[in-house]
């Protein structure tokens, strides 16, 4: 039993969103929701994070900045993307600096989609992200190539 | 002479949940030059107009940002409503102006909220984004949405309250009043506060006019310049009077912020009281062909939303003058010769937000 398997800490990037989602993943720490009460922190460090709350569609500057925390953060490690921009592009999809997704910048994990995402939809997507940051944490115990 | 210094402040920043770059110039721990750069959150999405039908993009020019996003629909269809020509019933434009003060409530319990968390008083942080659900909760009864609530249409608005709704609204009333009175007197008396803000990031009454700024900024360094005086939509016949206060610091930025949540209050419970009853939305036919400049008040100061139209489904241009943008002159103002320690509240005072500033 990991201590990480409970209360993961968790690093918040926005990477081009409208801000919808950021204050919906803000709103899930403050009382009405609370996942600090399970230990679910959110951290400005990217050292300390296990798991990595991006939102947004990341345009060209931000791809840097995105690649940049999710190289800092240690193994093992998550990607949830919130909202339908992280996950596809959403309605900014053709806009002329977005490069539609996370995924085409970094490889995602959970995908939560939602315009924008609403507090529950967020929280049930760090949960599914738990049980990954786990298999991810055996397979790199067990040794397995690529996962360190 | 102390050598100087530059501090790189952001994008990735703990007390910014959006990402701003901001080249600080020291000279030991004062700041002498702030120097910010931005795009970390530029979209483009006025260039979508040009393949979006116009009614469609009600919904995109809700999403420049997810936190005043009604009124930015609400002002978008203004202008395409103007220069089409269309009067829109009396009813949605009160609907409109229910729904704005309730997002205007909801924005500065937000920024109350993290200022508290910027100064490191997590509790009060907590304490406002409770309050803040209760809105939250109004919202999404009302309109579906909880930050983005998409009801604005060219020509009106999607959905009615009736009368049980607007019962229910009134009685409700009274609760977040004793609610804000509670939070407002922390702000007005805590010394943590006090310390932090007063005196701090001062923009003089002559400079906050040349530099433009708008909304809380503004009405905190004495003038009374508010949008929603003007009288446009419901506003002409609601009681309103602007909040201003004189003493130019983060302190009468703050202040004036908390003053208007009951300014907002007494605005809804006006709306309710002179709502008319009637259609909430007139059909729309036919292509737009024109311009116009929109303006409305929003959390953070004055928006401008300019529209031009051909006579095509697709509008020629749209152009968003958002209030962020016209404060950060002022900022930087603000930020020259503060100590390192106060960057991160003084950035704060402007209510910055990046995502209706780059689009």
């Amino acid at each position: 039993m990991s201590y990480l398997q409970k209360s993961p800490w968790i690093i918040h990037y926005d990477a081009s969103s409208c801000n919808g989602c950021d204050i919906e993943v803000l709103a899930c720490l403050t009382p009405l929701y609370d996942v600090e009460r399970f230990g679910i922190l959110n951290t400005g460090n990217p050292k300390h994070a296990d798991i990595f709350v991006i939102t947004g569609g990341v345009n060209e500057i931000n791809k840097e900045v995105v690649q940049n925390i999710y190289e800092q953060m240690p193994h093992p490690k998550v990607v949830v993307a919130v909202g339908i921009c992280a996950c596809s592009g959403g309605v900014f999809r053709e806009c002329y600096n977005i490069s539609g997704g996370v995924a085409t910048v970094i490889p995602v994990d959970v995908y939560v989609p939602g315009c924008a995402a609403r507090p529950e939809s967020i929280i049930d997507g760090i949960v599914q992200a738990l049980g990954i940051l786990e298999q991810k944490r055996h397979a790199m115990n067990a040794g397995v190539e690529g996962t360190v | 002479m102390s050598k100087q210094i530059i501090v790189p402040f952001g994008p990735q920043h703990p007390v910014l949940p959006e990402p701003i770059h901001l080249d600080l110039v020291l000279e030991d721990e004062r700041v002498v030059e702030a120097i910010p750069s931005i795009g970390y959150v530029h979209r483009g999405l006025e260039k979508l107009v040009e393949k979006r039908d116009y009614k469609d993009y009600v919904f995109i020019s809700e999403r420049i940002c997810g936190i005043c996003s009604f009124i930015h629909g609400a002002t978008y269809c203004q202008g395409v409503e103007q220069i089409m020509g269309i009067e829109i019933p009396r009813r949605a434009e009160f609907l409109r102006a229910i729904w704005s003060e309730y997002s205007r409530m909801h924005s500065h319990l937000l920024w109350l909220g993290c200022f508290a968390d910027g100064m490191g008083y997590e509790n009060l942080f907590m304490n406002c984004w409770k309050v803040r659900e209760k809105i939250l909760d109004v919202l999404e009864r009302t309109t579906g949405g909880r930050v983005i609530q998409g009801v604005n249409r060219v020509g009106g608005v999607s959905r009615d309250m009736d009368a049980a709704e607007l019962k229910r609204i009134l009685s409700e009333i009274p609760s977040l009043r004793d609610d804000f009175t509670e939070l407002t007197r922390i702000f007005d008396e805590d010394l943590t506060v006090q310390t932090r803000t007063k005196g701090i990031g001062i923009l003089p009454k002559d400079k906050a006019w040349d530099l433009g700024a708008v909304g809380p900024v503004i009405r905190g360094s004495g003038h009374a310049v508010d949008v929603r005086s003007t009288g446009y939509g419901a506003y002409d016949e609601l009681d309103f009077k602007p909040v201003v206060r004189d003493e130019a610091d983060c302190y009468a930025r703050c202040m004036v912020r908390a003053e208007e949540l009951f300014t907002s209050l007494d605005l809804i419970e006006n709306a309710i009281d002179r709502i008319p009853a009637g259609d909430i939305m007139v059909p729309v036919k036919g292509n737009p062909s024109g311009e116009y400049y929109a303006r409305a008040e929003q959390p953070r100061g004055e928006v401008i939303h300019y529209v031009k139209a051909n006579g095509k489904k697709n509008l020629a241009r749209h152009r968003v003058r958002t209030p962020t943008l016209a404060n950060v002159p002022a900022l930087v103002q603000m930020l020259a010769g503060c100590e390192l320690a106060d960057v991160p509240v003084i950035v704060l005072t402007i209510d910055p937000c990046i995502g209706c500033m780059e689009r």
